[in-house]
């Protein structure tokens, strides 16, 4: 099975977000590093974490939650996450967050993520058993 | 897109006519070349927008569209509550409001040339731009209310711009019918110190130069002589309009279910106007066109405040504020009856009210409402004027700007920050932003060919060109 890693892929005007994991769990956790990644390429120390929670009865719409969790963290505590571990249950999702303060020199942020949209939205598990999570993300 | 799908009716006018579960027809008003480059995903989502209930005449696409989420990004439709019409949260978009103003100065590009360098640095600092940047401004519960219920005319009564704007503002500057208590305190907390800050991505403040007219006499009563500069602010109501925007969209999916009304696609979530949801979205999202106008207000106050440390005798007079993704309640005659009460829902759309129309301000009227159209930081932007055909047309609505030719993907592989920023300054443009990363993405090649979008606006009879604007100052966020 491939390793876990993520992507961005093209949409006219957004960013598209594309997480892949052996785990579901994971795929949602390299989904959120691909969110960061909209906004920069620098190191993030993990100085700081937050908990969240969030819960829909349908995965696609758990997923969603998830990245308007972070978005909504990100904005109101003006940090920027490096690291997620994401804990599911049938419809109930707990993540926590590492990371730090948003800094203009050192982040150089490219673009801030207005939310997560339901456009391009997929949480499957593909032919090779690999889990994959993406959406497109407003920027 | 594949033009043996649509009937051409004319050099700008496409049709599809209504089948399947389309309730009437969608029409794009672009030339040849825009609609054979925009995406196939337009021609879906347009096909869907048509097949929402209560909908009036046709779902409208403009010159500038592309690929948005639910509704394409470039679009207008207008549905009548009496007839089971609906709201849609995505028909919006997340940034609520998100618009442009521009500001004349009456300063030749003589007088702002040998001090552009030091007024772009002082631009950068004083206006805050991209994320991470802080606003000096912080709302407690008390004037969080307040803003949102009076947008530009709370924060002239805070001493944060000028009665005399608020009549070229659209709604006069205070949306009427917001309601505070639908906005979630999720929404308001975002909010908290982002008054007068610029955001990111394709929101701007640029410092441009009247270069051409193309109608002295609409030209002449905007105010726009050749040669002289303008302040253009891009931007919407920030992080209080996202979370808005991502609330309602959950929130109407399962609304949209139990008024039994089937989505193709998830994205164009929507409720019955009548309904609870429908009438909480419509308080809420109104409170945040409010929060729009207030941020464009206060960051035009920024710049009056630089640009008078300047040129002591500069007096910026504002042209005109629009808002390019909204739904108003609007007058509108449809099907040859008379004038009906209708959502007006335009996403990437900018309102284009021809000649004597009502609302507009006295010293406008003769000529019909200034349209803003953003292009990118190196080919300009233009002013164009809404037309009597645009009612007819399109609901009085014209094209909102540009349009991205290419994605934040691909043009971050072509490009480099710094090379832009070389290449523009040789054109005498100056880039001020925190993100190299961020100029890569909003290459100007990257984004279509505004004359082509203007040209074809003016050709459809939505708005007709008054003037370009040659960017020389882009404070880019």
């Amino acid at each position: 099975m491939p390793p876990a890693r993520w992507e961005h892929f093209p949409h006219s005007a957004d960013v598209g977000i594309r997480g892949y994991a052996a785990t579901l769990p994971e795929a949602f956790e390299q989904a959120a590093l691909a969110l960061t990644g909209i906004v920069t390429d620098a190191e993030i120390e993990p100085r700081t974490s937050v908990e969240v929670t969030c819960e829909a009865s349908d995965l696609e719409v758990l997923f969603v939650e998830w990245l308007n969790a972070i978005i909504f963290e990100m904005a109101v505590r003006n940090m920027i996450f490096g690291g997620f571990k994401v804990t599911l249950t049938d419809t109930a999702l707990r993540g926590t967050l590492w990371g730090e303060t948003l800094d203009q020199a050192k982040h150089a942020p490219a673009c801030e993520p207005k939310g997560a949209t339901y456009t391009a939205l997929r949480v499957a598990q593909e032919p090779d058993e690999t889990w994959s999570a993406s959406c497109i993300i407003d920027v | 897109m594949d033009l043996s799908r649509l009937i051409r009716i004319d050099g700008t006018t496409w049709q599809i006519e209504p089948t399947g579960a389309m309730r009437v027809p969608a029409v794009i008003y672009a030339g040849e070349g825009l609609v054979r480059e925009m995406d196939e995903k337009v021609y879906e989502q347009t096909v869907n927008v048509a097949s929402l209930p209560g909908i009036v005449k046709a779902a409208y696409v403009m010159p500038d569209a592309h690929w948005g989420y639910g509704f394409p990004i470039g679009g207008v439709a207008a549905f009548d509550a009496d007839e089971g019409g609906v709201v849609s949260a995505g028909g919006v978009g997340f940034d609520v409001s998100c618009g442009v103003r521009t500001m004349l100065s009456h300063l030749k590009v003589s007088q702002i040339a040998p001090v552009q360098k030091e007024f772009a640095d002082s631009l950068f600092q004083q206006i805050p731009a991209g994320l991470g940047s802080k606003g000096a401004i912080t709302l407690d519960h008390v004037e969080m209310e307040a803003m949102l219920k009076g947008g530009a005319r709370w924060a002239v009564e805070r001493g944060w711009g000028e009665t005399r704007d608020l009549e070229r503002i659209e709604e006069h500057g205070e949306m009427v019918g917001a309601e505070p208590s639908c906005v979630s305190d999720r929404a308001k907390e975002r909010q908290q110190r982002e008054m007068g800050t610029l955001g990111s991505g394709n929101h701007y403040l640029e410092v441009q130069a009247i270069s051409e007219v193309f109608d002295k006499e609409a030209a002449g009563c905007f105010g726009l002589e050749p040669d002289e500069v303008v302040v253009t602010i891009h931007c919407g109501s920030r992080g209080l309009g996202h979370q808005i925007g991502t609330e309602f969209l959950r929130e109407m999916l399962p609304a949209a279910a139990a008024a039994g009304i089937s989505l193709p696609d998830r994205e164009l979530a929507c409720a019955p106007i009548k309904a609870n949801v429908g009438q909480r979205y419509l308080g809420a999202m109104r409170s945040a066109i409010n929060c729009a106008l207030a941020n464009r207000e206060i960051i035009g106050h920024y710049a009056r405040r630089v640009f008078s440390h300047f040129f002591p005798n500069a007096n910026l007079d504002l042209l005109f504020d629009v808002s390019h993704n909204t739904c108003k309640v609007e007058s509108h005659k449809a099907n040859g009856g008379n004038s009906r009460q209708l959502f007006v829902h335009r996403k990437g759309a900018t309102r284009a009210f021809g000649p004597n129309h009502p609302d507009l301000p006295q010293a406008l009227r003769t000529i019909g409402q200034p349209v803003l159209i953003g292009g990118s930081m190196g080919t300009g932007s233009y002013v164009l004027a809404g037309c009597l055909s645009s009612e007819e047309k399109s609901f009085a609505s014209a094209c909102h700007g540009a349009g991205r030719a290419m994605s934040r993907h691909t043009a971050l592989k072509k490009w480099r920050g710094r090379q832009i920023v070389d290449e523009l300054a040789e054109h005498g443009i100056i880039i001020r932003s925190p993100s190299m990363r961020g100029i890569a993405e909003e290459a100007p090649g990257a984004y279509k060919d505004a004359e082509a979008v203007v040209l074809s606006a003016e050709e459809a009879g939505l708005a007709k060109r008054v003037a370009r604007l040659r960017p020389l100052i882009c404070i880019k966020g």
